[in-house]
Parts: C-alpha cells; sequence; structure tokens
C-alpha cells in the first residue's frame, strides 16, 4: 500500500472498509443523538397520561391533545355545564370536552413565537451586516491596533450574560427599551457581532486578494470590488455565520428571561413555564418544543451544503 | 492563450490603470476611509451596548446600589464589595463548580468531537446525511433543551433512566439524575456534552479537510504510517481549529446559565450552583446590584486574563 501506485483512488482515500468501519460508528452516534429529539416529537403527539406512563410508551394512539392545550387557554366546567353546551365545533373543543373542559381563548405562544422571528432574523441581519463589513476592513486593511480592536470583539463575548443583563437592565429602564423588541434586537446584535467579524475575517483571508486587484486593475473602485468580487465570493461564509448567529438568537434564554416579561418575550423563557393541572403539560411543552425546532432544522437542511462547504473553506478550494 | 490577444489585453489594463481613474478617485473613497467606515459601525455598537454597560458596572460596584430602589440615595464604599467577595466561600465554591464543569465537558467534548470528525472525514456513503443529524441538538435552545431533559431525567417515567435500567439493569427509580447529590453535575455534563459535541466536531472537521492531500500524498511518499501520519500531520495540523473551538466552548461553559438554571437550578443544594446562578441570584432575586456588579467583574476579569492567555497560546500554534 505504501508503495501505492495509485489505482482509481488516490493515497490518501480511506479503504471501503475503514470507510465501513467509520460509517457504523458515527451512524451509531447519530441515532442515539438523534432519540432525545425524537422523544420530543412523540411526546408531543400523546395523550397527557400516555406521556407519563411506565415503562415509557413508544405505541401510543397519536392525538392532537398537546397542541391544542399549547394553543389555547381552557377551564374546568361542571358535568351540567358541559351537557348543556351544543355540540364541539373543532378538533381542540372536541378534545378539551373529553377532559370536563372548554376552550376560553387563545394561549400566548403564537405572539411569543413570532417575537422569536422578529428578534431572531432582526438581529442576525443587522449582525452579519455590520460583521461582513467589519471583517473586510480587519482582513485587507492595515488597521492601527488591529489584533487589539479584534480581541476587544471577542472579548465582548467573554461577559456572562447574567453580568451584562445588570448594567443593561438599568440602561434600557432609563431609555425605554425594556421589553421591547428593538431592545433585544440590538443586544443580541451585539453578541452575534464579535461572531460574525471573526467568522467572516477567516472567510475573506481565504479570498485571495488578487481577485480584487485584478478588478481594481480593471478599473472598479475598492468599494465596487468589494460588492463585486468579495460578497459573491465570501456567499458560502456568509450564509454559514448567518446560520450560527441565527440559532444564537432564536436559542438566547439568558437575556430573554432576565429582560423581557410581556410584549417582547421569546419563546425560550415562555416554553418551559408551560404548565398544565398538576404540573408540567409535558405533550404541550413538547409540541412547543417541536414547532420552535422546525424552523432551525428546515433552515439548516435547506443551507446543509453552503454549511458544510462553509465551514471547511470550501468556497475557495473547489 | 493567444500571444497577441494578452498583449492587446494587458496594453488595455496599463491605460486603463495609468492614468489615475477619475472616477475612483471622485466617486470611491481611499482604503483609509473605507477601512473606518466598515469598521466603526461594529465598535461603536459594541462599545454603546458592551463597554458603557461594563464602565457603568464597575462604577456600581463601589456603590452600595440597589436595582430595585433606584432613588435610594446611593453610597460610595470603595472596594469592599471586592474584599467580601473573595473571602466568600460560597463564591469560592460556585468557582470551584463552574472549573470543574468546563474542565470536565471540554475534555470529553473535543475528545469525542475529533474522534467523529476523523470518522466523518472518511467520507463514508451517506456522511453528509448522518452529519446533518448529528449537528441536530446544538441548534435547539439550550434552555428549551435543559426542560426536557428534566423529562428524560424523571427517576419513574424518564427515558434515560429507563434506557440506563435497560442496559445495566438498575431499578430505573433507584437513582436521580437531578436530585442526587453526585450525579446532578453529571446530568447536566451529560446534556452539555449531547448538545455542544457536534460544535467541536464541526469546527475540527473544518481543520482535517483544510489539510491539503498533497502532504499525506508526500508522507505516503516517504513510507510514513497512518500513524506516524496522525500525530505528525493531522492533529499538528488540526491543532489551530481544536484550540479555536475549545476556546468558545471554554468560553460558553464558563458563562453557563441556561441549561443549569432549568435542569437544576443549581441544586440539589448548591452543588450545581455555578458562577452564573450565583450571580443571578445575587442580582436579580436579592437585588444586590452593587456586590453582584463586583462579582460580574470579577468573573469578566478572570475569564478575560485566562482568554488572553489562550489566545497567545493559540497564535503562536498557528505561527508553528
Amino acid at each position: 500500500m505504501a508503495a501505492g501506485i495509485s489505482t482509481a483512488h488516490s493515497v490518501v482515500e480511506p479503504s471501503p472498509l475503514v470507510r465501513r468501519i467509520a460509517g457504523a460508528v458515527v451512524i451509531l452516534y447519530a441515532l442515539i443523538t438523534i432519540v432525545p429529539l425524537i422523544w420530543i416529537g412523540l411526546t408531543s403527539l400523546k395523550s397527557p397520561p400516555d406521556s407519563i406512563s411506565y415503562p415509557p410508551k413508544i405505541l401510543f394512539e397519536p392525538t392532537l391533545e398537546g397542541y391544542c392545550n399549547l394553543f389555547t387557554t381552557r377551564s374546568r366546567q361542571t358535568a351540567e355545564y358541559l351537557q348543556g353546551l351544543p355540540a364541539a365545533s373543532g378538533r381542540c373543543e372536541e378534545i378539551a370536552r373529553q377532559r370536563s373542559m372548554v376552550v376560553v381563548g387563545a394561549s400566548n405562544f403564537v405572539p411569543r413565537f413570532w417575537n422569536s422571528v422578529i428578534i431572531a432574523f432582526g438581529s442576525t441581519f443587522c449582525a452579519v451586516t455590520l460583521g461582513t463589513l467589519a471583517a473586510y476592513g480587519f482582513s485587507r486593511f492595515k488597521v492601527p491596533l488591529k489584533d487589539d480592536l479584534l480581541f476587544f470583539i471577542l472579548s465582548t463575548r467573554m461577559m456572562p450574560p447574567i453580568a451584562v443583563a445588570i448594567p443593561i437592565f438599568l440602561m434600557y429602564r432609563e431609555l425605554g427599551l425594556s421589553d421591547t423588541k428593538l431592545g433585544m434586537i440590538l443586544l443580541y446584535t451585539s453578541v452575534n457581532v464579535s461572531l460574525a467579524v471573526w467568522l467572516l475575517k477567516g472567510f475573506i483571508d481565504e479570498i485571495p486578494r488578487e481577485y480584487e486587484e485584478a478588478a481594481m486593475i480593471d478599473g472598479y473602485s475598492r468599494l465596487q470590488a468589494f460588492v463585486k468580487v468579495v460578497l459573491p465570493q465570501a456567499t458560502t461564509g456568509i450564509a454559514a455565520t448567518a446560520i450560527f448567529c441565527l440559532i444564537f438568537a432564536w436559542n438566547e434564554y439568558a437575556f430573554a428571561v432576565l429582560l423581557t416579561s410581556g410584549t417582547a418575550q421569546t419563546a425560550p423563557p415562555f416554553i418551559p413555564i408551560i404548565i398544565g393541572e398538576g404540573g408540567q403539560d409535558w405533550p404541550a411543552v413538547a409540541a412547543a418544543t417541536t414547532l420552535f425546532l422546525i424552523p432551525i432544522v428546515a433552515f439548516t437542511i435547506l443551507l446543509r451544503k453552503h454549511l458544510l462547504r462553509g465551514i471547511t473553506f470550501g468556497a475557495v478550494r473547489k | 492563450m493567444n500571444d497577441t490577444s494578452t498583449v492587446r489585453r494587458l496594453a488595455t489594463r496599463a491605460a486603463e490603470a495609468t492614468p489615475p481613474p477619475v472616477v475612483a478617485r471622485v466617486g470611491g473613497l481611499g482604503d483609509r476611509a473605507i477601512a473606518w467606515l466598515f469598521i466603526a459601525p461594529t465598535i461603536v455598537l459594541l462599545l454603546a451596548i458592551n463597554i458603557f454597560p461594563l464602565i457603568w458596572t464597575i462604577y456600581l460596584s463601589f456603590t452600595n446600589f440597589r436595582a430595585n430602589r433606584p432613588n435610594a440615595a446611593v453610597e460610595w464604599l470603595g472596594t469592599r464589595w471586592y474584599t467580601s467577595i473573595l473571602t466568600d466561600p460560597d463564591i469560592w465554591a460556585a468557582m470551584q463548580v463552574t472549573a470543574r464543569f468546563v474542565v470536565a465537558t471540554i475534555v470529553i467534548q473535543t475528545v469525542l468531537g475529533f474522534l467523529l470528525a476523523v470518522l466523518i472525514d472518511k467520507k463514508f456513503r451517506g456522511h453528509g446525511f448522518w452529519t446533518t443529524l448529528i449537528l441536530l441538538p446544538m441548534m435547539l435552545s439550550p434552555a428549551v433543551v435543559g426542560n426536557f431533559w428534566t423529562f428524560l431525567f424523571q427517576p419513574q417515567i424518564g427515558l434515560f433512566n429507563y434506557a440506563v435500567s435497560f442496559v445495566t439493569g438498575l431499578p430505573p427509580s433507584s437513582f436521580q439524575m437531578l436530585g442526587d447529590v453526585s450525579l446532578a453535575p453529571w446530568a447536566i455534563a451529560i446534556v452539555d456534552t449531547w448538545m455542544w459535541t457536534p460544535y467541536v466536531m464541526l469546527i475540527c472537521l473544518a481543520g482535517l479537510r483544510s489539510i491539503p492531500d498533497y502532504i499525506y500524498e508526500a508522507a505516503e511518499v516517504d513510507r510514513a504510517s497512518k500513524w506516524r501520519q496522525f500525530w505528525s500531520i493531522t492533529l499538528p495540523m488540526a491543532l489551530p481549529f481544536i484550540m479555536l473551538a475549545v476556546l468558545f466552548r471554554g468560553i460558553e461553559n464558563f458563562k453557563m446559565f441556561d441549561m443549569v438554571n432549568l435542569l437544576t437550578g443549581g441544586g440539589p443544594g448548591s452543588t450545581t450552583e455555578v458562577a452564573s446562578i450565583s450571580l443571578k441570584r445575587e442580582a436579580f432575586e436579592k437585588w444586590r446590584t452593587g456586590y453582584s456588579s463586583a462579582f460580574a467583574i470579577i468573573l469578566f476579569v478572570t475569564v478575560f486574563g485566562l482568554a488572553n492567555i489562550y489566545v497567545k497560546a493559540l497564535n503562536r500554534v498557528k505561527q508553528r
């Protein structure tokens, strides 16, 4: 093998056996890792008694009760009152009737979910825009104190969120930004921008300067070269960075739980406090978790190739 | 390539380049201006949202200010909070819990993440699909996940306990992952590892793929064994990436709040009370703003100092 007159494969290609073993181990790890996620999905389709049965039920009769409980608020009624009501309209009302309850209104889940959407996308857009510009500046120009500035940008990420939250709490109270979406977008942008600058600087460093220099010799200005040469080359890096920023903002909990309580509250602080009668309503929590996860999974799968290529600097090499 | 056309193109380019392009001069901006224009917004934002509050925190740490009594007279206390924090055994206990948690999770995740990356880099059939599956946990919110894991860790009905009892034969309600003093830190480490190993794996994978094939080809020509190649090529060349992953995981876990808050809330007793949980109690439950500001500054100096030393080491490795 060492002498290796390479056949179809180059010498650095792993042998089929190595590949198969590697595949088996990774697949086993992936299956174990995925079980809790599948369990979330399954639990969201269980009735409350099924969700807490022992041994844990894998086969069960699926029901939408969890989702109904997530989206609605219900109140318990007496048997006489329920009998006097007209026939249930809608699936959730039917399910509620079976539990001697009636649906009295919508829960707070949808508004909280929308807050998450607006804040996550808003802050990701801002952070990636700022980060791309700054990363290009740091990558291409002689900036005085460059290393210190870069380290400063990274260092802002080292504060524990609780420590940052103390003065932000006071500052936002003064500025009227407490519990507002704008306040949360600003805050998440400032946290994400450091990641964006560092990641994107890496990606832009990989783009040969010669591309822009050639474009500038052809008469482009520096700005035009940035927009028409560097940005298209950096798309993969920008996409990968955006995904990381989006995941952070979507998932953020510490700031959200301390700085928002109502109008700007996002889903993460809301989901753990979903409770039913007598404790946590696990199917409803699982339903919320499932819905909360789906957008990110979809987004990542959509950009999967770019994510991997981006992380592996593929745009430049391939 | 046709010689005459090349010459002509070069001539055109030279002609275009020789007189300073008027458009670029007037409409375009100088490099220095662009550099500052591009960097300034980020710096301004960070000054407003990070540095100004930091300076405010430093000021508050010398006072007896309480956020729940904004109108009370503020008294200057000097360094009293700092001395009381540095001599407080509870704070030292919290720092120890944090240190143990950070070290344990980083070691586990780096080893596991790097091994996974090496295996995935073998490019077996379907590796893209399985990689995506492995990446899923890190997309979930630590808070939402932490919350759901409390369900998986339930002694009687939880899937985790059931799985452990299935494998080991222990009765599933004989151990409480979240209620037992010796198990609770591991419960958090397990969830953290489950979530963040893919993150380390992804960065390591990028490192492995950054190693050009020709280096391995040269090693093959020199008849270096696979084992030797791993220690002399793969590991050293991926090391800057591994170190970067460790840096980010280290900082993140030093700040760890979400998962601990929802899994154990610092309990049982104070066995899992990491620094952030103590800080939250002081700042937002007891409303001792001055005291917690001082604690926050101490935490920041600690992580900043450690990261500074670490980044210097990282740069040295990169330069090799």
